[in-house]
């Protein structure tokens, strides 16, 4: 918080510096540009998605406030959030339509709804068409007069210094995280109760009102605005600063503004010099840039400074920290999960075919097969990942197949994956807070203003429980990816273990571990099971099924071969020829 | 509006329709073989037209200095590449010197045709030479060393390779706009419709090129091996299809098929340097209706996008690019609603 204070101080500081005017003048521009490529960061660099839309949005906010105090008079701090209301909902109308759909939708929409928005205004009598709208007051604080130099640069830096600090304080919050995750496939967020649809659409219309400020902004600073400067072209050019400066850092956003803006004023001379006519030719130098950049430095400009910056560990300050609310946990022996007849056909194929088994509150059942035999299938089934084909899935009574799985999470259902899925660039703690998602509240809102702490320490106290309970406590400050194949294994049960759940489904949780470690892992899911957890396993290790299991459920094929002990399976010739073959 | 201004705005629409699907198919093309969202399709079409009318004036097109550079670098790269993998200066050599030649023999074949005033069909085929071969350079310069990125960081390089491709299209061509003469004069009338020969030839052309696809990728073992890089690029590679060459012969399709465009177009407009970005994202929005993976959506996508450009034109002309662009929200959301969910990816 120091290191912020410093920063705010610093812009009045810079205002009084003796710069030559010209500077002031540049810097303001460069504030402005910067705050719409913050969206960017947000919406490209940390959710994955991306938008050539960005100037279109600008150029609401601009347009908004120039028809309103020019045609009504308003007061340009009314039509700012008249503004920033028309922006939230045609972003929220845009992403509702795109985001639903994978990845490459979003850019597509947006450059078609830039060009039509540009058209748009450029042919409206009501915005002065391509002349655009002019005579624009600049903005004011009573009589003070904040005009286009000192005073304007000190607002403008001020605004992008508040939108830095809120996006860092979201970034690291239970909403943050969740749009951290989004970057990496929804099936992982999903499982953790993680609505990432939501989420997308909330980072999307972050991004936009973000450039809606900019816009009433840039509209009172240039007293003028035309279409040009939202059309699709510009709108690329926030995406090109965004990924030159570093679309992964706040601050790229700020160093990529900077830097395109001058070389763009410097080059707009240069090029027609060279050439000896004029015309826009240093499109030409950002296009190579760009592929450059991609190529050779895709992290961007500040990956280069934040190499050098040292990566703290987290405060530990949670450990006075209440404990979340636990739910309600079914009493032993009593029916927890009832698998009844499922069966999923991928066209002519039924990879499970009629699937019955049950598991009652406080076994570990272990579900096992030769490779093939539609075990992660079953899994996916239950978990809500796949749809059924026919058949149902209760779960303490209710039906739970056709729920997503963020639903079947949140009735006590929690789960890992085959194929580990985390955010490799967040701490293991962070990943694993992620796990207790569904049992905090706060939202994207009180993540900005920094008023969750409470929750916050509350979710890492949870979170270092469960790795301390996992037995890889000592690991939580690490990135999740430099973690051995095997702890990311456990860092994923902890995971799950946050979520607090009746029944934890565990797919090939001992794959990669070594001796040692399968025993610890042994011990932990006994140890939960004597704690009234519940356990469904997916394994191939037979050791460990053997040792831990109270009932085994064979398949092979697709059916169902037999359910028994692990003694009647071992003992089982079915089972053998199965998994060995028969003699003819 | 009476029966016989609609039948002229539908042909009108079925003739403008008929380019962009073209460009559709392109799109599709390329985006199913290399996940690149290809936005500088458009530029190539200017390039195609542009081409020509240097050609028809007598000039050397400034296309082929450009395709002359392009083969340079590229064939450094391909040198440096080669040389680095193989641990041998000559088979860097070798590898450039096939990247090399050919685009080179194609630039000096146009540069000496340009004085020799030949027929207007053979400076078409030379125009559309000249641009089909900046696909693969484009390809091998641009995107190949990132082939497995992400759609998204394709898609971003995509607009870079847009944005130097204007700002050379403007360097090389200037800002003034050409209008080509017409293939073919004739005209025949049926009622109150006059089909031009123009119109006629865009209609045989399209249709053609279509069905030559269309047998390409399904008869051919070419055309499959293409469309099982477009399934499994791993796969593909494991079964001996280098992706690299797949990558390369797409990109000189998709070049070829712009640059075809051009020359249909370019009689029924005037085409300026960086006119075909809107035309490249018309047949791009034709794409997108047809969700970007299937031929036949999107020819109907593409007829459909220029029915509602010419009948938007008539009733509000100022408003038609608004018109067919916000036509991509409800097309987006339909195909949404039809879809569910997205899929994972891995």
């Amino acid at each position: 918080m120091r290191r912020w204070l410093l920063l705010f101080a610093l812009v009045p500081l810079v205002a009084v510096l003796p710069l030559p005017d010209y500077w002031i003048f540049q810097l303001n521009y460069i504030g402005l540009y910067a705050l719409t490529s913050m969206g960017l960061v947000l919406l490209t660099g940390v959710s994955g998605l991306t938008s050539f839309g960005q100037a279109a949005f600008v150029g609401i906010g601009a347009y908004t406030t120039a028809w309103l105090t020019l045609n009504l008079g308003w007061s340009p701090w009314l039509t700012l959030w008249v503004g920033l209301g028309l922006t939230f909902i045609s972003a929220l109308v845009v992403g509702m339509i795109t985001l639903r759909m994978s990845g490459h939708y979003l850019p597509l929409a947006t450059i078609a709804w830039g060009l039509s928005l540009y058209y748009l205004m450029g042919n409206l009598d009501a915005l002065g068409k391509y002349y655009g709208l002019l005579g624009l007051q600049s903005l004011s604080i009573g009589s003070f007069d904040i005009g286009q130099g000192r005073p304007f640069f000190v607002l403008t830096w001020l605004i992008l210094l508040a939108a830095a600090l809120c996006m860092s304080q979201l970034l690291d919050s239970r909403a943050g995280r969740a749009i951290r995750s989004l970057k990496n496939g929804t099936q992982m967020a999903e499982a953790m109760g993680i609505n990432t649809f939501r989420y997308k659409v909330t980072a999307f219309v972050m991004a936009a009102l973000l450039a809606s400020v900019a816009g009433w902004l840039l509209a009172h600073f240039q007293r003028t605005v035309n279409p040009s400067a939202f059309g699709l072209k510009m709108g690329i050019e926030y995406l090109f600063m965004a990924v030159v400066g570093g679309v992964g850092y706040i601050w790229g956003a700020v160093v990529g503004a900077g830097l395109i803006k001058l070389m763009d004023d410097y080059l707009q001379v240069l090029l027609p010099k060279l050439i000896g006519t004029s015309g826009s030719y240093e499109v030409i130098v950002f296009g190579v840039v760009l592929v450059l950049v991609l190529k050779y430095m895709p992290d961007g400009l500040w990956s280069l400074v934040s190499r050098y910056m040292p990566r703290r560990d987290r405060k530990v300050d949670w450990a006075d920290a209440d404990h979340l609310p636990e739910t309600h946990k079914p009493q032993r022996g009593e029916l927890l999960l009832d698998v009844q007849d499922v069966r999923k056909q991928f066209g002519g194929l039924v990879a499970v075919n009629d699937i019955r088994f049950q598991i009652k509150a406080g076994e570990i059942v272990g579900l096992i097969g030769p490779n093939g035999a539609g075990k992660s299938t079953t899994f996916n089934l239950i978990t809500g990942v796949l749809p059924l084909t026919s058949g149902a899935v209760k779960f303490r009574g209710d039906t739970i197949s056709g729920l997503p799985s963020r639903e079947i999470l949140r009735k006590g259902m929690a789960r890992t994956f085959q194929h580990v899925k985390m955010i490799p660039d967040m701490t293991v703690l962070e990943n694993v807070a992620m796990g207790g998602y569904s049992r905090g509240h706060t939202g994207v809102l009180s993540g900005m203003l920094g008023t969750n702490r409470k929750e916050e320490q509350r979710l890492f106290k949870l979170a270092q429980q469960q790795l301390e309970r996992i037995g890889i406590g000592h690991t939580m400050h690490e990135q999740a990816g430099n973690l051995a194949m095997g702890q990311q294994r456990l860092m994923e049960i902890a995971r799950a273990l946050c979520a607090d759940p009746a029944l934890l489904l565990l797919d090939e949780p001992a794959a990669g571990l070594r001796h040692k470690e399968k025993q610890g892992l042994a011990d932990v899911l006994r140890q939960l099971q004597s704690e009234g957890v519940s356990i469904l396993l997916v394994e191939h290790d037979m050791d460990l099924v053997m040792q831990v299991c109270d009932k085994l459920v064979v398949m092979e094929f697709g059916t169902l071969l037999l359910e028994g002990t692990p003694k009647e399976i071992q003992e089982s010739p079915v089972v053998r020829a199965a998994y060995l073959g028969t003699e003819h | 509006m009476d029966f016989s201004i609609a039948s002229i705005l539908m042909l009108d629409g079925f003739t403008n329709g008929a380019v962009y699907a073209l460009l559709g198919l392109a799109t599709v093309l390329v985006f199913t073989v290399t996940r690149v969202i290809f936005i500088p399709q458009g530029e190539f079409v200017a390039y195609g037209a542009l081409t020509l009318a240097m050609l028809q004036a007598g000039k050397v097109p400034g296309t082929v200095w450009l395709l002359m550079i392009l083969a340079t670098v590229a064939s450094l790269m391909e040198c440096w590449s080669r040389w680095h993998h193989d641990h041998n200066l000559l088979s860097g050599i070798k590898a450039a010197l096939r990247m090399w030649i050919p685009p080179m023999l194609i630039a000096l074949l146009t540069w000496w045709s340009a004085t020799q005033n030949f027929s207007m069909l053979i400076q078409a085929l030379l125009s559309v030479a000249v641009v089909a071969t900046f696909g693969p350079l484009v390809y091998r310069i641009a995107y190949q060393s990132l082939e497995s990125a992400t759609p998204l960081v394709l898609l971003i390089v995509s607009v870079g390779v847009h944005f130097a491709m204007t700002g050379f299209g403007l360097l090389v061509f200037g800002a003034e706009g050409f209008r080509n003469p017409s293939f073919l004069d004739q005209s025949w009338s049926f009622g109150p419709l006059t089909i031009s020969g123009q119109v006629f030839i865009i209609f045989l052309i399209a249709l053609i090129m279509i069905l030559v696809l269309w047998l390409f990728f399904e008869r051919t073992l070419f055309g499959k091996a293409l469309r099982a890089t477009a399934v499994n690029r791993t796969g593909a590679r494991l079964m001996g299809i280098s992706t690299h060459a797949a990558g390369q012969f797409t990109f000189l399709l998709a070049a070829g098929i712009g640059a075809v465009s051009g020359l249909l177009i370019g009689p029924t407009t005037t085409v300026f340097y960086d006119s075909g970005f809107l035309i490249g994202l018309k047949g791009f929005v034709a794409a997108v209706v047809a969700g970007l993976s299937s031929y036949p959506g999107a020819l109907i996508g593409a007829l459909f996008v220029g029915v509602v450009e010419s009948f938007g034109s008539f009733w509000a002309s100022a408003f038609k690019e608004v018109i067919v662009f916000t036509m991509i929200l409800p097309v987006l959301l339909w195909r949404s609603i039809r879809s569910g969910h997205s899929d994972e990816e891995h």
